[in-house]
């Protein structure tokens, strides 16, 4: 992440109202992240669950009788 | 290439972490193809790869990164089928983020999803992986398997782009949905496939 401060676009100029001159972040990149983030914070369907537990069964059944799966 | 039988806490390990970096998984996959429910279908497809591949995954490296190259190459596989459309997620019309400072109006959640989802996907995986996902532009070089200066370039076009939608206000409505445009997509993508990109285009 540090070297995207240095590297402004050569036509990131096209928006006078972006915030990017002397390597500022333009006001949409906060949103981008929170737009990542907002998913990573999303609790996990019950589906990945489900999948997840099914990957150690499938595995073999010497690792999956003492798998540590709730 | 060879690869011994994982000990059980290998594998322990590797269900850990690979269960660790699902919620990344589905962050991507939503900026990728837009759709939360399609997201997550391809998510699982990943993981079940991913699970299937893990004999090739070298122990103390980024897991985030390993099935982030899974994750990409099954979507661009089903972006070829047509499963997706990049139609953006209306769900999230109605969030809006928080405004900065100073700032008149708030950028709504949906713009900048719609926005992202106008972007060529080659633009748009590279933005994804540096600008949200927080990689390097080498890490993100390695994942979209091309040079580094290619994803320099690619983020500091998205970048430009986003900045004329966001910040003008110039958002194209449709043009995602469009045959025509959504044909030009899955040609890029064969180029994405193949590790050329836009190299020709600049």
């Amino acid at each position: 992440m540090a070297a995207e401060k240095n590297s402004p676009s050569e036509d990131a100029s096209a928006s006078k109202h972006a915030k990017d001159k002397s390597g500022e972040q333009p006001e949409w990149a906060n949103g981008l992240k929170q737009l990542y983030d907002s998913v990573v914070d999303e609790p996990l369907p019950d589906s990945f669950k489900d999948l997840l537990s099914k990957l150690d069964y499938d595995d073999g059944p010497d690792e999956a009788s003492k798998g540590d799966l709730g | 290439m060879a690869e011994g039988e994982r000990t059980a806490a290998e594998k322990a390990d590797f269900k850990r972490e690979l269960t660790e970096v699902v919620p990344h998984l589905r962050a991507f996959a939503r900026g990728l193809c837009g759709r939360p429910d399609m997201a997550d279908d391809l998510v699982q497809e990943a993981l079940l790869k991913a699970w299937a591949a893990q004999a090739r995954f070298e122990p103390g490296t980024s897991m985030r990164a390993w099935t982030f190259v899974i994750l990409r190459n099954a979507y661009l596989t089903d972006m070829r089928r047509n499963r997706f459309r990049g139609d953006y997620d209306e769900t999230v019309a109605e969030r809006i983020l928080t405004a900065p400072a100073g700032q008149e109006e708030p950028i709504h959640l949906s713009d900048m999803h719609r926005a992202l989802l106008t972007l060529p996907p080659e633009r748009r995986e590279a933005l994804l992986l540096v600008g949200a996902g927080g990689f390097s532009y080498e890490e993100a070089a390695q994942i979209c398997g091309c040079a580094v200066g290619t994803i320099k370039s690619r983020v500091g076009r998205a970048r430009a782009t986003l900045n004329d939608m966001l910040a003008e206000g110039n958002i194209p409505q449709r043009s995602i949905d469009d045959d025509t445009a959504h044909r030009a997509i899955l040609e890029e993508l064969d180029e994405v496939a193949a590790g050329n990109g836009e190299t020709n285009k600049s």
